[in-house]
């Protein structure tokens, strides 16, 4: 790799080649405004904000998009380069919806920044926003604004190359270039999974997630409902960047502390159900086996894969649906924990159903589309009634006034709320594949896994796709077909990596036994529902910190949580029983393809 | 100092000793590196408009190392007032299958594409039997080279070089990035040399007639002659091959009507030369380079309407991709209407000028850099039909 020498506002600077002008300038602590440039994506270089002069240029250069060559001279604020941006960005605020006041995304939205920071003058240009633009309301998750649009295709570029769904596409050219879906279809009936990585990448409030925490807020205000929330594990990691703490705090206790306070009858953790998966799914597992194995039964499939992320699981039905058998049965922890809220919970706390309204807070988008899922309802009522994201939490948060920074820390309430490391490590890739390999390998052999502290580092990372193998020996006696076996796992994270897994599942040439796929880069801590922005530098820290959290739980088996252990005793009965398929375990269906 | 005489030639459509193989096996008997320094040594300059050097470009594409090369005939002639290559490619096909054949053979390509507008596919009836009887003469001469022919989809935009590749790759037409230009990254990745149709007759002609014959025609900066698409306010609307560098007064001599108020050289993104600058300015690369569209406008017309006109076109046609091209145009074509209508004063032409130097700094492609010609030369020369 040739080393390239250039300056940078009379700054000499040294970069590798194929680094650009942005990279450089990076290095040299020069920042150069940027919009359509994102660190996850390739390099767009259609904003044209982050233009700089280069000596002997006619043109101004994008610099984000162009590498960087030897000898150049750079100057990233001359008159010409200001007088630019001014102008690129006064172009942008010109078709843009500017009610600031009134957007979700006001105080974090990168052209409000950029308007600010150029001192925009609204009067500089006409107005060329389009009259009468439609709010995309259509989807459970997803809300689309194009007056917000500036279609800088971050959106677009995400959907492509990170989950290689393209539901959204550019339609129209020049004045009538817009951010659309294939046919102009509404968002819920476009392929979309609503994933929401779109909306972390969206440097606008062009794209957001659908609210509900108004409907939150009139239940929790409303004497006659009880209200549950339980809060999902990557939510933990990543709230407290709403709320002024630096990327990868832990704010678990402030978390509950704060929603206790915002007047929530009862603050429960997904964690559990998380547990609750991890005993129903690793059974699952072992009877597939079983079943394969030894029946020889050809009806079943393997691959097992899970079934926690419901983009996924919409990705499966659209991209995949000869091929629905290889998903796990298993609701997602979230819809298990609503069936239960509904039934065990309002058994045992002595409270009508119809009374009980029970919220996830999620880092997720799909989870909104979950939740409305028709078919989760098997208790009679809704498994969940609203499902809010990381975000929205935040937004409540501010709203209720409090000080977040100066609340004790307070504990889950109960029933419900204990849990294990297995269920925190859900929130990162490859986490329900650890705790399902902890469980599991110990209903087989009686033995811890044998990996030091437990902590399966193999299928940790970043890394699109991770697998390993793990060797099954000293079985207990009823598992004793398994003895010697090669239990081959993989763990894919964000769907392009899904899809590579799938093509294989799909041409029978898969060598796994259990796969673990979460929709989101990163998993649940990289979801779509998680504080704005986004990259593998905040992916890394959250998900550290969830290992962070994993490390100082008392219990890190799902098999280990008293409560768990106790709803067996008193409710389920037994893993895959009767009232575990009525509750906990779904179906799914076929989805069009086009 | 006076203005070059204008003189018409007849080089592109000369049609004597007309076999195309014989100018093929002409440029086989030369070497690669012979045949480029013979373009260079020409003169010759891209006749799509830009003008940049075709030598040059082929040296380039030479230079790279790569098994798969690209020669592509930019026949996408969508430059308002252009229409000399559809008439190259109906009359002299051959001698542009000729000119790809010798760039393949410079440049070490086994492929070659027309791209041809879609409003030319009614020539696909004659261009479709001769490209096949072609491709099996250069068979029979031993040659590994093909020619395609890829039907675009009618937009504007597509005849920028990046974009057609990505057209031509099933993709959303829109320019690229550049750098890396296409002798190192053009279409599928590959090494590719994009010529006009006018281009490659000229590399034919060159070849068969020799370097001096084309040399000894125009200026320094502008060798040789270009076929001009001569349209608008003129008895003598047509196309013809005219000597490069002559004065702009010279050409209206020839073809204006004799009331002529300005002549737009280039298209909608060229300059307008008003009638007191006809003896100052050439049309040429030194002075105004054109791809060949000549409009000529009376004092029966109205400049803003001109202008209007051609904003509407931009607003249109820019892809959308880039901020200062999308709402650029708009905010121009919206802000002379509210200066027509009042709305706004006329020193707000000084702010939309303004904003026409900023889209040609920084627009991403041509066609948002080159707004600003034809803007600010209307805006400027004519500046009270702008107000009243």
């Amino acid at each position: 790799m040739s080393i390239i020498n250039l300056t940078i506002d009379n700054k000499a600077v040294s970069v590798t080649q194929g680094q650009t002008i942005l990279d450089a300038a990076k290095k040299v602590n020069v920042h150069i405004p940027t919009l359509c440039h994102h660190e996850d994506l390739c390099v767009a270089g259609n904003c044209r904000v982050c233009v700089v002069e280069v000596e002997g240029n006619r043109t101004l250069a994008a610099s984000c998009a162009t590498p960087a060559e030897e000898g150049m001279v750079i100057k990233t604020n001359t008159p010409k380069v200001r007088n630019a941006r001014k102008d690129i960005v006064a172009l942008l605020v010109s078709e843009h919806n500017t009610q600031c006041t009134t957007c979700y995304r006001s105080m974090n939205c990168e052209l409000q920044e950029l308007s600010a920071e150029y001192n925009i003058d609204n009067n500089r240009y006409l107005s060329v926003l389009k009259p009468n633009i439609q709010i995309d309301r259509s989807s459970w998750s997803i809300e689309k604004d194009d007056s917000k649009c500036v279609r800088c295709q971050r959106c677009v570029r995400t959907c492509a190359e990170l989950q290689h769904v393209n539901a959204l596409t550019v339609t129209g050219k020049g004045k009538d270039m817009k951010i659309s879906t294939f046919m102009d279809l509404p968002l819920n009936e476009a392929i979309c999974t609503n994933c929401g990585q779109c909306v972390n990448r969206c440097p606008t409030g062009a794209l957001t997630e659908r609210r509900y925490f108004d409907r939150v807020w009139e239940a929790i205000g409303n004497e006659k409902k009880h209200v549950v929330m339980n809060t999902a594990p990557s939510v933990r990691v990543a709230l407290g960047e709403m709320l002024g703490y630096p990327v990868g705090t832990r704010v678990t206790g402030k978390m509950v502390a704060a929603m206790k306070r915002m007047g929530v009858d009862s603050v429960l953790d997904t964690d559990f159900s998380a547990d609750l998966t991890i005993i129903e799914e690793g059974n699952e597992l072992l009877q597939r086996l079983k079943k394969v194995l030894v029946d020889k039964n050809t009806e079943v499939k393997l691959p097992m894969i899970t079934s926690c992320s419901p983009g996924w699981v919409k990705f499966i039905e659209h991209i995949f649906p000869d091929h629905l058998g290889h998903l796990s049965t298993c609701k997602s922890p979230q819809q298990m924990f609503g069936a239960l809220a509904k039934t065990y919970y309002a058994e045992k706390k002595g409270i009508d159903p119809a009374d009980i309204v029970s919220v996830a807070i999620m880092p997720c988008a799909a989870k909104k589309f979950e939740a409305n899922r028709p078919e989760m309802n098997s208790s009679g009522y809704r498994d969940i009634d609203a499902g809010l994201t990381t975000r929205e939490l935040g937004h409540m948060i501010k709203q209720a006034g409090l000080n977040f920074k100066e609340l004790e820390d307070e504990s889950y309430d109960s029933i419900m709320g204990d849990s294990t490391g297995a269920g925190v490590i859900f929130g990162a890739t490859g986490g329900v594949m650890e705790a399902a390999l902890r469980t599991a390998y110990e209903v087989v052999t009686g033995r811890e896994v044998p990996f030091e502290n437990l902590n399966i580092l193999p299928v940790r990372g970043m890394e699109g796709i991770k697998d390993a193998t793990i060797k099954i020996e000293g079985c207990l006696p009823e598992w004793s077909f398994l003895e010697g076996a090669e239990l081959k796992v993989a763990v894919a994270h964000g769907l392009i990596n899904a899809r590579k897994i799938m093509d294989q599942v799909a041409a029978g040439t898969s060598p796994y036994h259990f796969i673990e796929v979460m929709a989101c880069p990163g998993g649940c801590i990289g979801g779509g529902g998680q504080p704005i922005p986004t990259n593998e530098e905040i992916r890394r820290k959250r998900a550290e910190a969830i290992y962070d959290e994993d490390m100082h739980m008392k219990l890190r088996k799902s098999h280990e949580n008293p409560e768990i252990i106790q709803i067996y005793k008193d409710f389920l009965i037994e893993p895959l029983g009767h009232k575990s398929h009525q509750l906990l375990h779904t179906t799914y269906k076929k989805r069009n393809h086009y | 100092m006076k203005n070059k005489e204008l003189k018409k030639v007849d080089i592109i459509f000369d049609c004597a000793n007309c076999e195309p193989f014989e100018v093929v096996k002409k440029a086989l008997a030369l070497s690669p590196d012979e045949i480029i320094d013979q373009i260079i040594s020409s003169g010759l300059r891209g006749r799509g408009g830009a003008g940049f050097p075709t030598g040059l470009k082929w040296r380039l594409a030479k230079a790279e190392q790569s098994e798969t090369k690209y020669v592509i005939c930019n026949a996408d002639e969508g430059e308002p007032g252009t229409f000399k290559d559809r008439e190259i490619l109906d009359v002299v096909p051959s001698k542009v299958l000729v000119g790809m054949t010798i760039c393949a053979y410079a440049i070490g390509a086994k492929e070659g594409f027309i791209y041809l507008r879609n409003e030319y596919n009614f020539l696909l009836k004659d261009l479709n039997p001769l490209v096949e009887s072609f491709n099996q003469n250069l068979k029979k001469l031993g040659m590994d080279f093909t020619i395609k022919i890829f039907s675009g989809s009618g937009a504007y935009i597509c005849g920028e070089e990046s974009a057609l590749f990505e057209s031509m790759e099933g993709k959303r037409g829109e320019p690229r990035n550049k750098p890396p230009y296409p002798t190192k990254f053009g279409y599928n990745g590959k090494p590719t040399v994009i010529n006009n149709v006018e281009t490659l007759v000229y590399c034919t002609m060159i070849v068969r007639i020799g370097v001096e014959p084309f040399k000894k025609l125009g200026t320094t900066d502008s060798r040789g002659s270009k076929v001009f698409s001569i349209s608008g306010d003129t008895t003598k609307a047509g196309i013809y091959e005219l000597e490069l560098g002559v004065g702009v007064d010279e050409f209206v001599k020839e073809f204006g009507n004799g009331d002529t108020k300005a002549v737009q050289i280039g298209g909608a993104s060229g300059h307008c030369v008003p009638r007191k600058d006809f003896n100052k300015r050439i049309i040429g690369f030194e002075g105004i380079p054109t791809g060949g569209s000549m409009m000529i406008f009376n004092s029966s017309r109205s400049m803003y309407n001109v202008l209007k006109d051609y904003l509407e076109f931009f607003a249109e046609e820019s892809c959308g991709q880039c901020t200062p091209c999308r709402v650029g145009t708009q905010q121009l074509l919206k802000g002379i209407e509210a200066v027509k209508h009042g709305e706004k004063p006329s020193s707000y032409l000084n702010q939309l000028l303004k904003l026409s130097e900023t889209m040609k700094v920084a627009s991403k492609c041509g066609l948002g850099q080159s707004v600003h010609n034809s803007f600010s030369s209307i805006v400027k020369n004519f500046h009270e039909e702008m107000i009243y």
